[in-house]
């Protein structure tokens, strides 16, 4: 065991020590009050990311990824969700900024890929036009200079003749080119925070493998800090430095990524690597899912979320319904996780029986 | 472990190309093609033709499992969807258990939905918001006229008990259930009436991880304990390689390679199936450097124009000028594995 969680987890270096790291995300708290009581989407959520980093956030629908990421972006209405906790991006507070502040950030520092390209670019402007308009709002340009930017970008993603694609209209991509459009799009300004949710979920493995190729690539040319959101293992192992796992609004795991695939110490994390069918391995007899299903956000479980599916929770002796476990360090100095089990058994349960099925 | 540990329970000859077993393969698809007019203009005159699904041939043998993999706009929806007659062929014969369903009427069609059933993929809207679980789990028995002998409500408990649902939940409605619960409504739904065949559209890929193992888990049971027989249709090829015994490899409207599970996954002829498994992300990040990666670029043409001759020469490294003019027949090169290629890739590949 260790010492409490110290008030900000950096995993590449020790905190309070010389600068922040480029983005920091120090006990994130976003709530929406409903009619049917209070949604704590995201509960003290603490993170950092350096440039030229990625992190990997992963977690089932309903485990508050996308809206950590709404939230580091500043898109959450403030009549409706409250906020708290600090997100530090380049030595600025935006948590506590005004909002016309996070918007002058927006695009420039900081932008976002969605999950569906059709559904997030505009049907009615050319994908010429919409990259335009990003560039010039924080640029002072001249419309022919920024469409020049515009088909540089779309060449630089790989769209073919961007001379004349820059004309297009979104239905004229496929899909595939329809998010790099939104990449090029995201990209424009030179953002230093990449925050990529489910990139490529809506597209085929052939076109996702060169979307991953493209977000690698650029990362090195631009140096940028990436956070990839999906519930995809096999991106994350692809792409991330880092690895976060959510779980209710919550952070259960986070260390390197070599660690959480080799090394992972929360039961859910291993049920999410024993739930998936892996064709780096000989076929198994039968997949180890997680029982039960994710929980609703309304009505988490007592104590540990996790609980009512772990299959180890009665080992903790009745602790794990009372008690909310703590992120804690274990065994490596940057490897945490939340979890009432005593991590020398949770070790000998991995090595003795998850690590030998999968 | 022997990577064929599953073995399908109900005929001795299910992994064959279906002629192996004794009383011929269950379903039978011959040529099979699907073609949709583009209508444009003022006159609504037909300009041009997709073609969907252009000459699909493959066989299933009772209790075997073929999983039916390729990218989005491959024809894979297509042909589960003429299968189940929802869609009627262009041409081409289907045929099931030995008799030709292609040509037949609605009508004619009615007392055969009893034996082929079909798993949608979108349990949100695959199921009657308006409707209870009960009412929804029974609809096949009303339709059909069949007589339970302890009543629909029985029967229905038996279902939802058999998929891993509450039978007590008989008379919720879908939405107080989770996708993952819903699509075991579908499922239960699906086995009313003792089906002989299956098809699967995507039948995990709007589930998350944890539940999609579940559901997974929950099909080969059944298969295993009702002797099913399933076509799977997924994009998913880790899914498809755990849950099929042999795979069919689709690319604009042909299939292009199918084979046993363990062969194709192992030893991959056509060199679209190749570039397809290696672009599947591994989830290990030791292997992220040492991989053979073959890189697709570019997309997949469209089916409105699809190009001359072998229709992934536009994408292949391997093409040639043979390639450009002549469609590549779809041949054995081993037995049970069969490749539509003018240059396979030779053993062994190196591949995931």
């Amino acid at each position: 065991m260790s010492e409490a969680e110290p008030a900000v987890p950096e995993p590449s270096s020790p905190p309070e020590e010389g600068r922040r790291p480029f983005l920091e995300v120090a006990d994130l708290r976003i709530h929406f009050p409903t009619d049917d009581g209070l949604v704590k989407s995201v509960d003290g959520l603490s993170f950092a990311v350096e440039r030229g980093r990625t992190l990997g956030i992963v977690g089932e629908s309903g485990s508050g990824k996308s809206v950590t990421s709404l939230g580091i972006l500043g898109l959450h209405n403030r009549k409706n969700a409250r906020v708290s906790g600090e997100i530090w991006l380049n030595g600025k507070e935006l948590v506590s900024a005004d909002p016309d502040d996070v918007r002058r950030l927006r695009g420039r520092d900081m932008a976002m890929i969605f999950q569906d390209p059709l559904s997030s670019m505009h049907p009615f402007f050319t994908v010429g036009a919409q990259i335009v308009e990003a560039y010039r709002i924080h640029n002072d340009v001249s419309k022919k200079v920024a469409r020049k930017h515009a088909i540089d970008m779309l060449g630089r993603v790989g769209i073919p003749t961007p001379d004349k694609r820059v004309d297009d209209y979104p239905h004229q991509f496929s899909g595939g080119m329809r998010q790099r459009a939104m990449i090029a799009m995201a990209l424009s300004c030179d953002p230093e925070l990449l925050i990529a949710d489910e990139p490529t979920t809506a597209l085929d493995v052939t076109v996702q493998a060169q979307i991953l190729d493209l977000l690698r690539d650029l990362q090195r040319e631009f140096n940028s800090a990436i956070i990839m959101i999906t519930h995809d293992l096999g991106v994350v192992a692809e792409l991330a430095d880092d690895v976060l796992v959510m779980y209710g609004g919550r952070c259960v795991e986070y260390g390197g990524v070599d660690d959480m695939f080799h090394r992972p110490l929360h039961p859910y994390t291993w049920g999410l690597l024993g739930s998936m069918p892996r064709l780096d391995r000989a076929r198994s007899e039968r997949l180890m899912p997680v029982k039960g299903a994710p929980p609703s956000l309304i009505n988490l479980p007592s104590g540990c979320a996790f609980h009512p599916r772990c299959a180890y929770a009665e080992l903790t002796c009745g602790l794990s319904e009372t008690e909310v476990p703590e992120l804690r360090v274990e065994l490596e100095p940057t490897h945490r996780a939340a979890c009432h089990l005593d991590a020398a058994e949770r070790r000998r349960v991995w090595d003795a029986e998850i690590r030998p099925k999968l | 472990m022997s990577t064929d540990m599953k073995k399908a329970p109900a005929s001795g000859g299910a992994g064959e190309s279906g002629g192996g077993a004794s009383d011929g393969p269950l379903l039978e698809v011959r040529d099979l093609r699907k073609h949709f007019p583009v209508h444009a203009g003022l006159l609504r005159r037909q300009v041009a033709t997709v073609k969907a699904v252009d000459g699909v041939s493959f066989s299933v043998g009772k209790g075997e499992t073929l999983g039916l993999v390729g990218e989005s706009g491959c024809g894979k929806t297509t042909t589960g969807r003429m299968i189940m007659r929802l869609e009627d062929p262009t041409s081409g014969s289907i045929s099931f258990e030995g008799r030709e369903i292609s040509g037949l009427s609605s009508g004619q069609m009615r007392p055969l939905r009893r034996d082929i059933q079909m798993i949608f993929q979108d349990p949100y809207s695959s199921l009657n918001p308006r409707k209870t679980v009960g009412s929804i789990v029974g609809a096949p028995f009303h339709l059909q006229n069949i007589e339970t002998p302890q009543g629909v409500k029985k029967a229905v408990q038996e279902l939802l008990e058999l998929v891993g649902l509450n039978p007590e939940h008989y008379n919720r409605y879908p939405h107080e259930f989770s996708g993952g619960q819903r699509q075991r409504i579908g499922i239960a739904r699906t086995l009313a009436l003792k089906p002989k065949l299956i098809v699967a559209d995507e039948p995990v890929s709007a589930l998350d991880v944890s539940i999609q193992a579940q559901v997974v888990n929950l099909l080969e049971d059944l298969q295993n304990e009702l002797g099913l027989t399933y076509v799977v249709i997924a994009h998913d090829l880790s899914v498809v390689r755990h849950i099929s015994d042999r795979v069919a490899v689709m690319y604009l409207g042909r299939i292009v390679e199918v084979a046993d599970q363990a062969d194709l996954y192992t030893r991959p002829k056509h060199p679209y199936t190749t570039a397809l498994l290696s672009a599947v992300p591994i989830p290990d990040p030791a292997a992220r450097d040492d991989r053979a990666r073959i890189r697709l670029t570019g997309d997949v043409p469209s089916p409105l124009n699809p190009p001359p001759g072998c229709p992934f020469h536009t994408r292949c490294w391997k093409a040639q000028d043979v390639c450009r003019t002549e469609v590549p027949p779809l041949a054995d090169t081993a037995p049970g594995h069969a490749v539509a290629c003018h240059f396979p890739v030779p053993d062994p590949v190196p591949g995931p």
